[in-house]
């Protein structure tokens, strides 16, 4: 097997040091009734060319090379070459958690790096060096603002990320934590007088999206009003990282959740990604996940380590904030290395560009259906309503190698044919244009007659 | 620093680096963006009261100042590609390049989680191939591969344990934790609203079946079991274990932090395990990243499976779909599929492997450690004489006479060109130097590994300042830990001018 290093002389020299007559002494701790005395039955050992050949087959046969017209959660935005040029770097992809910072610095440098950029980009004072990713870091912070504010009860807006919301439920089951949800007015955003109403003495945190599910970008200080002068923390959760680049910083947050995806992560059918949590230097001490740390050695020069540790499970076992242990140190350097590729200057255009593609699709897709929730700002996404069921649409689309919008109506359905649509850099215009044809050859009814929200 | 001891490594010159901020002059770029196809817009005017008026600070640099920044600082690092990296229960094995070629394949780095099942068919073959095999090397019945890491994997199979145990009418009290556990254990009992209960082990490093048999009752949901333990030690009366946790209504959780012992070779299933968790980035050779990504699949029995987070994935006449229609399941714990990346590779990793080299794998593992236990035994102390599997656990107590902590002698392995061991862990053992060889080492690396910890051990006789002052060959020497928690300093921030 060409990942071990021995011949079978080695083995048989090693066993005579250690005085067994065979490996299976070795394994005579296991009781002979649960021993294998066979082989695994699983395919049989492959070349390397034959791995490859097997994972080609299966590349070829997902939506390889269709231009992607759909988000939701997750962003096809470019992502370029010095990223996995660098991180293929075995001392960056094969090493632990920093544990030792004297033979650990680079990661501990990388992670300060991104937790400084992270602060400015949301406008928090401190940021964790990640957590698995968005939905996990936002019932993560829903569980944090919870430790804060010693309350029991925390409202979700319907416009959060559905599948987030499921795994806060599934989270905050057990945690003595029941969960309410707010609605969206007309114009996608989330209903001030419904959450004004909403919220108790017993609230600890108000979870929204921005930009949301529908791509509507929440009046962020607005809402912060109404959750603070009832004592409650707000709880920011961004999916779309780039929007940062360009839409106004939740400064009023509490705690931010960032799904930072966007920023040099492959899209790999929805994993690894990367979540980070960020805050109010205050409430530190209640934050999950690592952190490190500047300081000194002992010649008093600059150096990292991972602190504040006293919050972590290795430590604090059934007190811990979390049972997080690792957290995505390798995709927080995608992140790092992303963000000073595009820098100050790269990540304001970038998202100049999303925009304006959105912008675009907004108008080219509009013209053969209903754009929904109008009279609110948005970012790369939006929705549009359809004549016709979304799934047949995206189903016909991708045989021209488009990837459509995500049909909303499973956890929607009052919005009928409904569907959120996303353009960012890389789509082009003339997939925008394809697939605005493609509704049009259908759509033979005329749009604004059918296209109603159903209330 | 001269030292004849010393063989594996050598000093070299490391290139110094500051932060990547500090480089940052205004108009440096390392980008161009596209053309743009379509018709600009005013930013101002799309957003209104919501666009950004000031840019984040982000750094200003070059690419060629890009890659040297990273590429510096990676040197600063240790790595499994330099040389054993013996951390305990952490499983730090080669990690195959074909893993990540594949994983970076365009259909499958570029596939988007909610393109439609028809377009991702590939996908979901590798995620349905990866479930059977894992189900296979378990003994298990079903599968879910949704969790992103092993503390994540443990929250999903005790959501498991309260779902099942809910529907038989009574979810119970108290989670039962061997003293020798991760604390992610304990964490995660309470994270599912459950109340720990500690468990002593025995003499011999194991479960001390009288106090199990004392504190099981209709209020304990289950145990969660470390098997091989932390220790490195098979609990071989694990057969009894299922037996007084079944009798009494209980689950066995099975914490696969030390699968590496046992894939090919024994199958939890086979032992009466229920539901465990499997580590990829530790058995199943996916990267550790400098901390993740992980991921932790959980597999169970079939009296399980109904529980399991949505969606799981079902096949119909060779068509692979997502099934959401589970009115049972527990829920989601995580948005999308999970860490698919690392599905990829750990797929990979067992098509290069086979039935036969999973077994080889496994002897390796286990014979490195035992020789290294072998070698050692007598310089430091063992404080179980319980024979080891793919882990052995001595301590410092030898040492600690002439006032060397476990702590110290790691830092002295830095010197000899080692990454530490896990140090002062597991709590059941005092002053804990935790070895996991795994095995990917080859024999001379083994014999340079040992030659230096018994160098180590003769320091500490005759220079004990020498190991309390280690690391001298670093960049750095010991780092200021209690400064750095007093008073946290977590960002970078210019200098006031």
């Amino acid at each position: 097997m060409r990942y071990l290093p021995k011949s079978p002389a080695e083995r048989r020299q090693m066993l005579e040091t250690i005085g067994a007559g065979s490996i299976d002494e070795l394994f005579a701790p296991i009781p002979a009734e649960f021993r294998l005395n066979r082989d695994l039955n699983i395919p049989r050992q492959m070349a390397e060319s034959e791995i490859v050949d097997w994972f080609r087959a299966r590349a070829a046969e997902n939506g390889n090379g269709y231009q992607i017209l759909l988000g939701a959660g997750a962003y096809n935005h470019y992502r370029p070459l010095v990223i996995d040029s660098l991180i293929s770097r075995g001392e960056w992809f094969t090493a632990y958690t920093p544990y030792q910072p004297e033979i650990a610095q680079g990661t501990l440098q990388a992670i300060f790096e991104f937790q400084t950029m992270i602060c400015e980009l949301t406008g928090m004072e401190v940021a964790n060096a990640s957590m698995y990713d968005g939905s996990t870091g936002a019932a993560e912070a829903v569980m944090m603002a919870m430790r804060v504010t010693g309350r029991h009860h925390a409202i979700l807006a319907r416009s959060v990320h559905p599948e987030y919301r499921e795994v806060i439920a599934t989270y905050a089951k057990y945690q003595g934590l029941p969960l309410s949800e707010v609605a969206f007015g007309e114009n996608g955003r989330v209903d001030l007088a419904a959450l004004d109403a909403a919220i108790t003495d017993q609230t600890a945190c108000v979870l929204i999206q921005s930009p949301n599910f529908f791509g509507t970008i929440e009046d962020v200080a607005a809402i912060a009003g109404v959750v603070h002068a009832k004592g409650a923390l707000l709880v920011v959760s961004i999916a779309e990282a780039l929007s940062l680049a360009i839409v106004r910083p939740p400064v009023e947050a509490d705690i931010v959740s960032l799904e930072a995806q966007s920023f040099g992560v492959p899209l790999s059918y929805g994993g690894p990604y990367a979540g980070v949590i960020a805050t109010r230097e205050k409430f530190l001490r209640q934050i999950p996940g690592r952190l490190v740390g500047q300081t000194v050695d002992r010649e008093g020069k600059r150096g990292f380590v991972l602190t504040l540790s006293t919050r972590e499970q290795h430590i604090r076992r059934e007190k811990a904030t979390s049972n997080i242990c690792t957290n995505q140190a390798l995709v927080a350097l995608m992140v790092n290395i992303y963000l000073d590729v595009y820098g100050r200057e790269g990540l304001r255009g970038l998202a100049e560009q999303n925009l304006a593609k959105a912008a675009y699709a907004r108008k080219a897709l509009g013209a053969r259906g209903k754009v929904l929730f109008e009279g609110a700002p948005r970012f790369n996404e939006f929705v549009l309503q359809t004549a016709e069921e979304s799934g047949e649409l995206s189903h016909r689309l991708a045989g021209h190698g488009i990837v459509g919008g995500f049909p909303l109506r499973k956890f929607y359905p009052e919005l009928g044919n409904a569907s959120v649509w996303c353009a960012t850099e890389l789509t082009s215009r003339e997939a925008i244009d394809a697939a605005a044809d493609e509704i049009k050859a259908v759509g033979s009814v005329a749009a604004a007659d059918c296209c109603e929200v159903k209330k | 620093m001269k030292n004849d001891k010393i063989r594996k490594a050598s000093t070299h010159i490391s290139q110094n680096e500051g932060l990547i901020f500090e480089h940052s002059s205004t108009g440096k770029k390392a980008f161009r963006l596209r053309q743009l196809d379509v018709p600009t817009v005013d930013a101002a005017h799309e957003l209104g009261s919501a666009l950004r008026t000031e840019p984040a600070p982000l750094p200003e640099v070059s690419e060629p100042e890009i890659i040297r920044h990273f590429t510096r600082l990676s040197t600063w690092n240790y790595a499994v590609d330099h040389g054993m990296y013996p951390l305990g229960s952490c499983t730090m094995k080669y990690n195959p390049r074909v893993n990540e070629a594949v994983a970076r394949l365009d259909g499958i780095a570029g596939a988007h989680p909610y393109q439609r099942e028809e377009i991702s068919q590939g996908a979901l073959r590798i995620m349905k191939a990866l479930s059977d095999q894992l189900i296979e090397i378990t003994g298990m019945d079903a599968i879910t591969l949704q969790p992103a890491a092993g503390a994540h994997g443990e929250l999903t199979g005790i959501l498991l344990v309260r779902a099942y145990l809910e529907s038989q009418g009574n979810p119970r009290k108290k989670v039962l934790i061997p003293d020798s556990a991760h604390g992610t254990n304990p964490a995660t009992a309470a994270m599912v609203g459950y109340e720990v209960e500690n468990l002593r082990s025995d003499a011999r490093g194991m479960v001390d079946l009288a106090a199990l048999e004392a504190q099981m009752n209709d209020e304990v949901a289950g145990l969660m079991l470390t098997n091989p333990n932390t220790l490195g030690i098979f609990d071989e009366q694990i057969g009894k274990i299922a037996e007084i946790l079944h009798r009494k209504g209980g689950l066995l959780y099975m914490d696969g932090a030390n699968m590496n012992a046992l894939v090919a070779k024994a199958r939890p299933g086979d032992f009466g395990v229920d539901v465990m968790h499997l580590n990829l980035h530790k058995t199943f050779s996916t990267p550790h990243g400098g901390g993740g990504p992980g991921s932790g699949p959980v597999a169970c029995k079939r009296h399980l499976e109904p529980f399991l987070p949505k969606p799981v994935i079902a096949e119909s006449n060779g068509v692979l779909r997502l099934d959401y229609d589970r009115p049972q399941s527990i829920g989601r714990v995580r948005a999308f599929f999970g860490n698919f990346g690392m599905f990829v590779r750990a797929l990979a990793y067992i098509m290069a492997n086979g039935p036969d080299g999973l077994r080889q794998t496994t002897e390796d593992a286990v014979l490195n450690a035992n020789y290294v236990r072998k070698q050692l035994e007598g310089t430091f102390e063992l404080p179980y004489a319980t024979p080891t599997m793919h882990e052995v656990v001595f301590s410092d107590k030898l040492q600690s006479k002439a006032g060397l902590r476990t702590g110290d002698i790691a830092k002295r392995l830095i010197d000899y060109g080692f990454h530490p061991y896990t140090v002062s862990f597991p709590l059941v053992v005092n002053g804990a130097m935790m070895i996991e060889p795994t095995e990917s080492e080859p024999l001379e690396e083994l014999d340079l590994f040992i030659d230096a910890m018994k160098a180590i051990a003769q320091e500490a006789i005759e220079e004990p300042e020498l190991v309390k002052s280690a690391p001298h060959s670093t960049r750095l020497q010991r780092l200021d830990e209690t400064a750095a928690a007093r008073k946290p300093v977590l960002r970078w921030k210019p200098e006031e001018k």
